[in-house]
């Protein structure tokens, strides 16, 4: 039973760090925390559902969809940062225009899509089972496991060997030196946020499937999530992404297990405010306390 | 020479993790004396002024300001107990006026800056009152370093501390920046001063405090440090103005 | 003129409301921290003040006391382990409160958990709300002209240089969380009363995020601006009705076009025109 706890633990894990490996990777690259990125979630998931619905294969649909999210971060990236950056606006002015983004795409859902949950259309996915000792798997919790660590392993291997990794390392140190060393910092952005993008809609596209529903209002209830674990992981560290995330997963679905549900929250808040108070770079950050 | 000097600063050392920022530095100023602080960059002039204002936090040693113990406390208690400071990177509030930047030096002192006071304060920083309500970060770079030391000055301040004042400074700017460090020190205000202008340190300065990798090396006046062959090495032979 | 009263009496309770929200928020972001709790202390007044009247019977004025003050000491409480915290790690932290405070409204016995809190008395109606505003608007007036201005502005600009002056910046981030804070707990009791039923979902992190809208909108430094972005805010989905379920994406429009045209808000677009 306690093995089954901690698989389960891990798969919510595993997609809670494909969400805020996104969170991380923008903050650590241009010290914004984009509200948008839990909207951008929400949509990937629902074209998904779209296109599973439309009767193009699921594996196919996953691709699309999170192909589709990573487009809608240059997007975002152009419309609501890329000018505040021109004119030196300060750390409020991002939060608010990614407040604004998400709100019009939470509309622009809400008009298609509803406001109810919806699930995949029946048949999208094999209910067959696997059994590996104690532990039974779906289908689904095996796609999303083997997408999950496919795109991390993926990231990791960008930011680790590849010139873009480097120029985006660059560029989160600092975006002036990076300039001068004749990189392209508004492409290597850019692309930043087709990755981050892709990784949250990749969650997005996991979730629902995962528990069979999509609904608009899904990205309020992974948002701030998202943010305890960054701040526990450390805010521009994306291995502390994956660390907190995997942490998170395990006590949130031990505690509803073993202790009451209720106060769940809770637990990842007040971890969250403890290290704040106590260790604000969080397990891995490296930035220190960001002066007023 | 009265019994207290107005600044003391006994043995203090600042160190924090491995680097040792300053080491047993000890020097004082007298009421309306004009000190001197030079020395090569990295030298640490900076964590001095720093730990005199409060904001350094002081591994040992003491500094007193008219026999009062400062270290420890906060920022904003130094600089009421009657220290004020310009910055070596201009620090006004950009988005306030030139008349709101002066009047917050007032903070330090008892009660707000009369319209004669506030006058005064022009006239003597050579700030025309038509720059009273501009933004502060509109104002030219001459304009912005005099501001800042009017706010200082707003505090009627028993300690100046100017960080670099003349930096950027023209000929005849520094002129009238000597003529108004000399001003202040007539009036019974202490005046710490940090240059790498030698021209100015040696006209303005009673005497002259070098540093070099945290410790005084040289402490006299101005004549004497110029040919202090402890200070000529540090500076690598230039000796003339920065 | 009573019939348009009439129809839309409750869209101006709501702005009144929401006018004392965003001035309370407004407090701190002129001191330039991202103290992003209000929600959370109008929620706890809310429940101290509706839990009184409902099994203590007090008055409203009563429980408006109490409620402010409820949230009062929890800002202050909040105020210690915060005090070092700056820009967006404020901003998260005390978003993080927020969420522990709804959880513990979730689950605490007495406040009957997430179908919400009812029965409250309706008896906070335009005139109470109204009075609390101007009463709210008078006393920043007055700030206003004080020196604690200028020290909460100084602190904004530059906090080390605001210190070499002589301010004490953590009394400012204290005062102004605090101050924030009791205008917030008003607006939750005032709140709580006008809709007799409160669910701790009403002062979760959308809420916060709304009242972020109101003061951004509006224009951040300023009382004025609070106001008015509370104002327009509020009004709007009315005015757009007719866009229908465009509604949604015509606000999230606005508040990218204000952040990013005019940033200054509606205050700043006032004061180019007058």
């Amino acid at each position: 039973m306690l093995i089954q706890q901690i698989g389960n633990g891990v798969f919510l894990g595993a997609v809670y760090a494909l969400f805020a490996c996104g969170y991380a990777l923008v903050f650590g690259v241009l010290d914004i925390l984009n509200l948008a990125h839990a909207a951008i979630y929400m949509s990937a998931a629902f074209i998904a559902l779209a296109l599973a619905g439309a009767g193009v294969p699921l594996l196919l649909a996953i691709v699309l969809a999170i192909i589709a999210a990573g487009l809608l971060g240059i997007l975002l990236d152009r419309v609501a940062f890329a000018p505040l950056r021109r004119r030196n606006a300060g750390t409020l002015a991002p939060l608010i225009s990614s407040i604004g983004v998400a709100i019009m795409i939470q509309g622009i859902a809400r008009a298609f899509f509803g406001s109810d949950d919806q699930p995949f259309p029946s048949g999208t996915f094999a209910t067959a089972q696997l059994q590996i000792g104690s532990l039974r798997l779906g289908v689904v919790d095996v796609t999303v496991l083997g997408v999950a660590i496919a795109m991390m392993l993926a990231l990791s291997s960008v930011l680790r060997f590849t010139s873009l990794g480097r120029s985006i390392r660059a560029v989160a140190a600092d975006r002036i030196a990076a300039a001068l060393l004749g990189i392209d910092v508004e492409r290597t952005i850019a692309l930043t946020f087709f990755i981050a993008s892709a990784l949250g809609g990749a969650a997005g596209v996991l979730i629902g499937l995962e528990f069979n529903s999509v609904s608009v209002d899904m990205g309020a209830r992974i948002e701030l999530k998202g943010l305890a674990i960054i701040v526990l992981g450390g805010m521009g560290s994306v291995t502390g992404a994956v660390v907190g995330a995997l942490l998170l997963g395990c006590v949130e679905t031990l505690s509803v297990a073993y202790i009451s549900s209720g106060y769940r929250d809770a637990i990842s808040f007040g971890v969250m405010f403890l290290v704040l108070v106590l260790r604000p770079t969080g397990l891995f950050g490296r930035r220190s306390l960001r002066a007023a | 020479m009265s019994a207290v000097p107005r600044l003391a600063v006994d043995g203090i050392s600042v160190h924090y993790g491995g680097v040792h920022a300053l080491r047993d530095v000890s020097f004082h100023i007298a009421a309306g004396e004009v000190l001197g602080l030079i020395g090569p960059n990295g030298a640490g002039k900076t964590t001095l002024i720093n730990a005199v204002t409060g904001i350094a936090h002081l591994s040992e040693g003491g500094v007193s300001l008219d026999g009062r113990r400062l270290d420890g406390l906060p920022a904003h208690r130094v600089a009421r107990a009657g220290i004020s400071r310009t910055y070596q990177n201009i620090r006004l509030f950009p988005a306030l006026t030139v008349e709101e930047n002066i009047r917050a030096g007032a903070f330090s002192r008892r009660g707000a800056i009369r319209e004669h006071e506030l006058q005064a304060l022009l006239e003597r920083t050579a700030i025309a009152p038509t720059e009273l309500p501009h933004v502060a970060s509109s104002r030219s770079y001459g304009t912005q370093r005099r501001i800042e030391i009017a706010r200082a000055l707003a505090a009627e301040p028993r300690l100046l501390v100017l960080d670099e004042p003349a930096a950027g400074m023209n000929a005849q700017e520094t002129a009238h920046l000597r003529g108004l460090i000399a001003s202040v020190a007539r009036e019974g205000a202490s005046v710490l001063l940090v240059e790498h202008d030698m021209a100015l340190v040696n006209a303005a300065c009673d005497r002259v405090v070098v540093l070099n990798f945290g410790t005084v090396i040289a402490h006299g006046i101005p004549t004497a440090i110029a040919r202090d062959p402890a200070v000529i090495e540090a500076y690598l032979g230039t000796s003339g103005a920065a | 003129m009573l019939a348009f009263f009439a129809q839309y009496s409750k869209l101006v309770d709501q702005a009144g409301i929401n006018a004392l929200l965003a001035l309370s928020l407004s407090l701190s972001l002129r001191a330039g921290h991202l103290a992003l709790a209000q929600a959370a202390f109008m929620g706890i007044a809310a429940y101290v003040g509706s839990i009184g009247a409902v099994d203590l019977h007090w008055t409203l004025l009563e429980s408006t006391f109490a409620g402010a003050l409820a949230a009062g000491i929890a800002a202050a409480i909040l105020a210690l382990p915060v005090a070092r915290l700056r820009g967006i790690f404020l901003a998260i932290a005390t978003i993080g409160f927020g969420e522990i405070a709804r959880v513990v409204e979730i689950n605490a016995p007495i406040t009957d958990g997430a179908e919400g809190f009812s029965d409250i008395p309706n008896d906070a109606g335009t005139l109470a709300i109204y009075a609390a505003l101007l009463a709210t608007v008078a006393a920043l007036f007055l700030l206003g002209r004080s020196k604690w201005a200028l020290a909460i502005a100084a602190t904004r600009e530059d906090e080390n240089a605001a210190r070499g002056c002589g301010i004490d910046v953590g009394l400012v981030r204290t005062t102004t969380l605090v101050s924030g804070a009791v205008i917030a707990g008003v607006a939750g009791v005032l709140y709580a009363h006008a809709n007799f039923f409160i669910t701790p979902g009403d002062f979760g992190f959308p809420r916060m995020e709304q009242i972020l809208v109101y003061c951004v909108i509006g224009g951040v430094t300023s009382s004025t601006g609070a106001v008015m972005g509370a104002a327009v805010m509020t009004a709007l989905p009315e005015t757009i009705r007719f866009l229908h379920d465009y509604r949604e994406v015509t606000t999230g429009a606005l508040l990218l076009a204000i952040i990013i045209l005019a940033p200054g808000g509606l205050a700043q677009l006032w004061r180019r025109h007058a």
